[in-house]
């Protein structure tokens, strides 16, 4: 066990946790931070992306021996208030069917939109493909991600 | 209902439980404390209170409903509460939804499966909202001393249009509750309905989309323990287990054997996990040591064998085929496939000397509940379980094996536990869709009539894999189905749409063929078929021809089928749990390989309570139903599952999906349900509009490994 001191959505923390925890497990067993979702332990199905230095990154497959001073963010961050205009776009929209992966989903968007903030079908696609959902609701994903984008 | 006057609460509860057909409602009237709604909620109902309740109104006009299924992306907990609030005329802005624990003393059928919910509590939820609908306004017809008949509500408010007088639901909740229990209360005209079949949001949208603890896998309490189990593959038994290794690991607390597995208790997850894969086990052989290879073989002995079972027979079948001009014959093949549900199985216990406490995802939390009492020898009400949110189900959590586990572990090791399956456990543990294989013969006659028709399911642990009622029984004169199963130690379940999630595949794209074989336009031979099943019934018919008729009908007007160019169509069409789905798939050939590029769907599921939880059902069942038919597949190897993770199954993503068109048959049908059956028809709509664009047709799921998707230069 090592003594870990993290910088997440603004503020400071430190744990205690084994060198090779991935972060997803420190977020939610460590730090009461159940946002961030597992879903596949192997970085394939996107539940638990969260932000590394803005940056969209699947925390299931990074140790938190790898963060050092690295801002973290997390679907508990974006927003103080729950009204980034991702979280809004998915409300307006109306996307969530069992909502487990949301989270995961709004943080690739709003990495995608920080970085592209127009963003063409094409690159929703590309980029949005990296997260699974299970219910099917890749339509409104879509079609959210472009409401998003209106609204910044 | 004159002879029920000023009944106190307690009276009127029981009244309303005797007038049969469950207690329908409970006004909670004790409840002062101002929940307002868009703030956190909290609890409505005050445990020492003993009875039913659907809905409380609070003095500042707050209306709590509680919606008692389990939530598993259906959509019901917004659902059942719009009906609620219709009837009562709410302002849906003051209504606060909270989710019920279970307690089938007052609520019946706490379940999500069948796609049962709305059609089974439709009437009960309408009579709740109504009943209170109508002692607020004798309340306030009461307080104005004006006839009843003269008031009317409307957004949370009695209107005394005479006198411009109103009073909210909040000012009358306390003289309402005096007010005589209408024994036999009238319902809305369903053209007078404001709330049902309006555009809602899923109330749970302020929580996920901020990332609150919602669900099973979020639950945390203090001092809880984590756990992990090493099962067995098919056919295996536990042998020996060396735990020194992960007993001596950081943060471990215990390793129990539980039945045939071996479960790992420690104080965080990856602590567990680590020692989980520390443990050295040794299996032993336990039964037969099946693999895909086998099942390929054991389908064809099985569609070759003498030993079924017949399901229905009509007429003449052997003297139709003899004296058929044409015979087409064809068979389909659907292998395994897991449930897949993104959240893991997972399940919190706490096993205490006289009591248990469980929380966590289930589709059956009743049966949980019954199994965990009879597991631990206590009476059913020592046993609670509370209802999370679950991250998808798809019929896997109808199971119980996961919450029973818990049990069993929280109670070897004497305190509470939360356990959690790894996707891998997940994707290889079991009750999967059951594998099977179909045989399909039909009978034309010299003028391409259809006189004779053919079916033999053949399943691995699915029983009879037919529906031997469905469409086109009925409609041919002679008919024969029957089935054939092989018991296997590969575990089965309900999967979404069980058993029609593969034979509408089966059937619809036979049809296809049939009518080709035909001559036929695939609609106008279905078509012909219905008049005929209306005109000249043969035997039993238990779908509803017109309303089949008019699904595909819709879906023919809405897609321009026939009519368009530079696209291939599909048509398939099929009724399961109760409700009626047509759907068109439009495929074109792009650098040699099919694509779907659109999905048109028309769906009569009779009134439709809310337009965007139900758009959502049908998208997420074209979807589901398409990728799991292009993708899925679950192989075995003497028992052990060759796929373990995302990596190795694929499920479908957004760039592999088509546009889907939504469209809905207006009517005023009680609801019939909508979580599964826009699932089954899709596959077909795939496959027989990639049969048009390419004339290859598609025999066996995963379509991906036909051929036709390997290209052609």
């Amino acid at each position: 066990m090592a003594l870990f001191k993290l910088q997440i959505n603004g503020k400071s923390y430190q744990t205690e946790a084994e060198a090779d925890t991935p972060l997803l497990w420190v977020l939610r067993d460590n730090l009461g931070l159940f946002g961030t979702k597992y879903g596949c332990g192997i970085a394939q199905c996107g539940a638990c992306t969260v932000h590394l230095n803005g940056e969209a990154t699947r925390s299931c497959t990074l140790p938190v021996s790898a963060i050092g001073t690295s801002k973290v963010t997390t679907i508990e961050g974006l927003s103080k208030n729950g009204d980034h205009p991702v979280q809004k776009a998915w409300d307006e929209v109306d996307v969530a069917q069992c909502g487990y992966c949301q989270a995961g989903q709004i943080m690739t968007a709003a990495a995608l939109l920080k970085r592209k903030p127009q963003p063409t079908d094409a690159e929703i696609e590309a980029t949005m493909s990296g997260n699974i959902c299970r219910c099917g609701t890749y339509h409104r994903i879509k079609e959210a991600v472009k409401v998003a984008a209106k609204t910044k | 209902m004159s002879s029920q006057l000023n009944h106190n609460r307690r009276n009127f509860l029981k009244i309303a439980a005797a007038t049969g057909g469950g207690l329908l409602l409970g006004f909670n009237w004790t409840d002062s404390e101002a929940a307002v709604a868009g703030a956190p909620l909290k609890g409505v109902a005050a445990p020492a209170i003993d009875f039913n309740s659907y809905l409380s109104i609070n003095p500042q006009g707050v209306i709590t409903i509680l919606s008692p299924n389990p939530e598993v992306g259906q959509g019901i907990k917004t659902a059942f509460p719009i009906i609620v609030a219709e009837e009562l005329d709410a302002d849906w802005k003051n209504v606060v939804v909270e989710q019920a624990p279970l307690d089938t003393q007052k609520f019946e059928r706490q379940v999500a499966g069948g796609s049962g919910s709305i059609p089974h509590s439709w009437k009960r939820l309408r009579v709740a909202g109504a009943t209170a609908r109508h002692m607020l306004l004798e309340a306030a017809a009461k307080r104005w001393n004006v006839s009843a008949s003269d008031c009317t509500t409307s957004k949370g408010f009695v209107l005394h249009a005479a006198s411009k007088r109103k009073l909210s639901y909040g000012e009358l909740a306390t003289e309402a509750s005096k007010m005589p229990v209408p024994a036999d209360v009238k319902l809305k005209e369903i053209k007078d309905f404001k709330l049902i079949g309006q555009t809602i949001k899923n109330v749970d949208n302020p929580g996920i989309l901020t990332g609150k603890p919602l669900f099973g896998l979020d639950f945390h309490r203090e001092g809880m323990l984590i756990g992990m189990l090493q099962r067995p593959a098919f056919g295996y038994k536990l042998k020996s287990v060396d735990s020194a290794a992960a007993k001596a690991m950081p943060g471990i607390v215990n390793v129990v054997t539980i039945n045939n597995s071996v479960a790992v208790v420690g104080k965080s997850t990856w602590q567990v996990k680590k020692a989980k894969d520390a443990l050295k086990i040794e299996w032993e052989k336990d039964g037969n040591l099946e693999s895909t290879s086998d099942h390929n073989r054991i389908f064809k002995e099985m569609l070759d064998s003498p030993n079924t079972t017949v399901r229905r027979k009509d007429g003449d079948v052997e003297t139709a085929f003899k004296n058929a001009a044409k015979v087409v014959k064809a068979e389909y093949q659907c292998p395994f496939l897991p449930h897949s549900p993104l959240e893991p199985m997972n399940f919190f216990a706490h096993v205490k000397a006289d009591s248990a406490e469980l929380v966590g995802p289930s589709q059956t939390p009743e049966a949980a509940r019954n199994q965990t009492a009879k597991l631990l020898g206590l009476p059913p009400e020592k046993v609670s379980v509370q209802l999370t949110r679950m991250g998808g189900g798809f019929g896997r959590r109808l199971n119980t094996d996961y919450a029973i586990e818990a049990v069993q572990v929280s109670k070897a090791v004497n305190a509470p536990v939360k356990v959690m399956w790894t996707r891998e456990d997940d994707m290889t543990g079991g009750i999967y869709r059951p594998a099977v294989r179909y045989r399909f013969e039909a009978a034309l006659d010299a003028q391409n009539n259809l006189i004779g028709y053919k079916l033999r399911g053949a399943s691995i642990n699915a029983g009879n894999a037919t529906r031997e009622d469905n469409f086109p029984s009925g409609a041919v004169e002679n008919l024969l189905i029957d089935s054939i199963d092989h018991k296997s130690p590969i575990t089965t379940g309900p999967w979404r749409a069980p058993i029609t999630n593969f034979l509408a595949f089966a059937e619809q794209a036979f049809l296809d063929e049939v009518a080709q074989a035909a001559g036929k336009d695939p609609v106008q031979f279905r078509l012909e078929l219905l008049d005929k099943a209306k005109q000249k019934p043969v035997g039993k018919i238990t779908y509803d021809i017109d309303r089949m008729k008019g699904v595909i009908q819709l879906a023919v007007e809405k897609s321009g089928w026939g009519k368009k160019t530079g696209v291939s169509q599909g048509f398939s069409v099929y009724f399961s749990h109760r409700s009626y789905v047509a759907q068109i798939g439009e495929v074109v050939v792009e650098k040699g390989k099919p694509v779907l590029k659109k999905v048109y769907s028309a769906a009569d599921c009779g009134i439709v309570i809310n337009q965007s939880g139900a758009q959502q059902q049908v998208r997420g069942c074209v979807v589901d139903g398409i990728g799991h038919a292009m993708y899925g597949n679950i192989t075995f190897k003497d028992g052990i599952p060759d796929q373990k993770n995302f990596n190795d199954y694929k499920l479908i993503r957004m760039n592999e999906v088509p546009e889907v068109d939504v469209h809905f048959v207006q009517n005023e049908i009680e609801p019939t349900g909508l979580g599964e059956p826009s699932l089954p028809p899709a596959g077909a709509a795939v496959a027989n509009a990639i049969f048009k664009a390419t004339g290859k047709r598609l025999y066996n799921q995963p379509f991906v490994e036909a051929e036709v998707f390997k290209g052609v230069s």
